[in-house]
């Protein structure tokens, strides 16, 4: 007898860190995304793969992508369907926007409560803030055991999970009951490619928004009404709910005072005596710029 | 009640160098602020490590020493660290940006709302007027760290919330014991009043953790030696900078085979390959096998009183002169500028 899990894998759209230029961040201190090439999470990829082979593993099993976004979030839903998922939903409002790591777990844990899957698979952290902060606080606001860092899930039953943690400098492995909240470290197997015949199959599946978009007019032959399976969910604060004084900008004890580029003077090489006073003003210099705290 | 608390972590039946860093740094902050630093110790057989953690500063342990307790799991540490918090009320709290850090210290600023800043690289203590409401705020921490790949530092505040939490990365922040060791007390938590069944969810059926060893890889610093530095005697400049800007040290090739450090520390061709966010070469010609390993580090300033030498080519900052006085002045000039 096997059991059937749903799965809900976190995945966030982000701008690709590895191509950063000068516009990429505000005057006011926040991410310039639209300048940014926006891509699928790398860690959220493995984890992405994991919940795969748990699908694998017990046919029957479900795997929901769960995003928060503005609306072109909606690629990396798409990405998780041509890849074997069986669904997603986007999280998108003005009212989310501006959130810290805690506002952005509030939203998802929300969004969560009402998807009820058995466990939630999330990558370790996203490479354009790198805190690593979302699972663990999603899990704690749904008062469920986290496991992090994991490199393998190696083992599922009704009751509970099996997983290889990554550590420093080695490996732990540990089992929780279900249902949990697991991240997946980089060192996780791959994500698998696109399926073909997925990607002919959902190609065309969208998003209300995206529909309603003026750029994708004429692109959607076929209607939703036809299909329903092309239809991506859209949720807002409305459809999940909870304390609007937890969403956003409001929701958020963090606030952003002061953003610096590091752009040192010296890129040609700077030639300095050993004085005094060339020693001071190159100590104090990285100091200034945080090089050395 | 209002004080800075450092989680002080262990590994291995040893503090963390990550904490003793966090509490020494914690030192300054808590001077400007006017209060004290007191330490969290989590685990099985932990009170002996006590004495070291005064001497480091903290002048309050809250200690939690279980059998329960003796290898790291979120739910119970979270649970005790929650306690602490909730009754001891610090207006900072500061971990290690290290596995364990980073899979507690979101989960306890998630239960009590207050935000928390991930791998900070410095910590300052000024005043903060919010843009939107024209508040006024003195005295907050200002969590500062890099983002979008190292090319931006941004610097975050916590006005309203508390504890201002942050996570720190090992080896950023220097680590420097009391002149005057001070005895501190311990408060013991009793862990039977706080953990329930369900804080067991997680259990460890496997662990193998290898020794420490001389990683020089990971290091944001690096102070880089060379045969000119001349002896294994005279390497101790090299550590001593090290020590102070909480670097690892790094070598060539030929200050390994000529026996002054030990091979882990060889950077190059034959040996690792180093991007820290700052090298130091002190002494080194920069032939290209050793540059190989070491020419992608952010900023890499170059000490050698070799005007010719390859490694200028390569440096954004090349001082010209005698490594054994512009050592000690570089030592000195931070010492006087970080006050």
């Amino acid at each position: 007898m096997s059991k059937e899990f749903k799965i809900v894998v976190l995945a966030k759209q982000v701008p690709d860190t590895r191509n950063v230029g000068k516009d990429a961040m505000t005057p006011e201190g926040t991410v310039n995304r639209a300048a940014l090439p926006a891509i699928f999470n790398p860690e959220d990829m493995n984890a992405l793969e994991q919940a795969l082979r748990i699908k694998d593993k017990f046919p029957g099993s479900k795997v929901y992508i769960l995003t928060m976004g503005p609306f072109r979030a909606a690629e990396v839903i798409r990405e998780g369907l041509f890849r074997g998922t069986d669904g997603g939903i986007l999280l998108t409002d003005r009212r989310f926007a501006g959130a810290d790591t805690l506002a952005t777990s509030y939203a998802i844990s929300q969004a969560i409560k009402k998807m009820a899957p058995d466990m939630i698979v999330a990558g370790r952290q996203a490479i354009d803030g790198d805190t690593a902060q979302v699972g663990p606080q999603v899990a704690e606001k749904l008062g469920w055991p986290q496991v992090t860092y994991a490199e393998e899930i190696q083992d599922i039953d009704e009751n509970k999970v099996t997983v290889l943690r990554r550590l420093e400098r080695g490996i732990e492995v540990v089992t929780s009951t279900l249902p949990c909240l697991i991240t997946v470290h980089a060192t996780a197997a791959p994500c698998r490619p696109r399926n073909a015949k997925m990607v002919l199959k959902y190609k065309y599946s969208r998003t209300a928004n995206e529909e309603k978009d003026p750029l994708n007019e004429g692109k959607y032959a076929i209607s939703v009404d036809e299909k329903p399976y092309l239809r991506i969910q859209e949720w807002t604060v409305d459809d999940v709910g909870g304390d609007a004084e937890s969403y956003g900008f409001a929701g958020s004890p963090t606030k952003v005072k002061k953003v610096e580029n590091i752009v040192f003077k010296a890129k040609e090489s700077k030639v300095l005596s050993g004085s005094d006073a060339d020693i001071d003003s190159l100590i104090g210099e990285l100091m200034a710029n945080h090089e050395i705290g | 009640m209002n004080n800075i608390i450092v989680y002080a972590e262990t590994d291995g039946g040893k503090i963390c160098d990550v904490s003793l860093e966090l509490l020494t740094k914690a030192r300054g902050l808590a001077e400007r602020l006017g209060v004290d630093v007191e330490a969290l110790l989590i685990g099985s057989n932990v009170e002996k490590l006590a004495d070291e953690l005064y001497a480091y500063g903290a002048k309050v342990v809250h200690l939690a020493d279980d059998p329960c307790l003796e290898y790291f799991r979120t739910l119970p540490y979270a649970a005790i660290t929650l306690r602490v918090f909730n009754t001891e009320k610090p207006q900072i709290a500061l971990f290690g940006a290290t596995t364990v850090g980073r899979d507690l210290a979101p989960r306890v600023s998630s239960a009590l709302k207050s935000g928390l800043t991930a791998d900070c690289t410095s910590l300052e203590i000024g005043n903060h007027t919010d843009a939107k409401t024209g508040k006024q705020y003195t005295n907050l921490l200002y969590q500062i760290r890099p983002a979008f790949g190292g090319n931006i530092i941004a610097t975050i505040v916590n006005p309203e919330h508390r504890p201002q939490m942050a996570t720190v990365r090992e080896g950023v922040m220097k680590k420097e014991p009391l002149a005057e060791p001070v005895k501190g007390k311990i408060n013991r938590i009793d862990v039977s009043t706080i953990l329930v069944d369900s804080d067991f969810a997680v259990e460890i059926i496997k662990r193998e953790i290898e020794e420490r060893k001389i990683d020089i890889k990971g290091a944001q610093i690096i102070v880089d030696g060379g045969y000119g530095v001349g002896s294994k005697e005279n390497f101790s400049l090299v550590f001593d900078l090290a020590k102070t800007l909480g670097a690892q040290v790094g070598a060539s090739r030929a200050a390994v085979d000529a026996g002054f450090v030990e091979n882990a520390r060889q950077i190059g061709q034959t040996g690792v390959t180093v991007r820290p966010k700052l090298i130091i070469c002190v002494g080194v010609s920069g032939a290209i096998q050793h540059t190989a390993g070491m020419d992608q580090s952010k900023i890499i300033i170059a000490i050698n009183n070799d005007p010719q030498a390859p490694i200028h080519k390569i440096a954004d900052y090349s001082i010209i002169g005698d490594l054994n006085e512009v050592v000690p002045k570089m030592i000195a000039s931070y010492k006087k500028q970080s006050k």
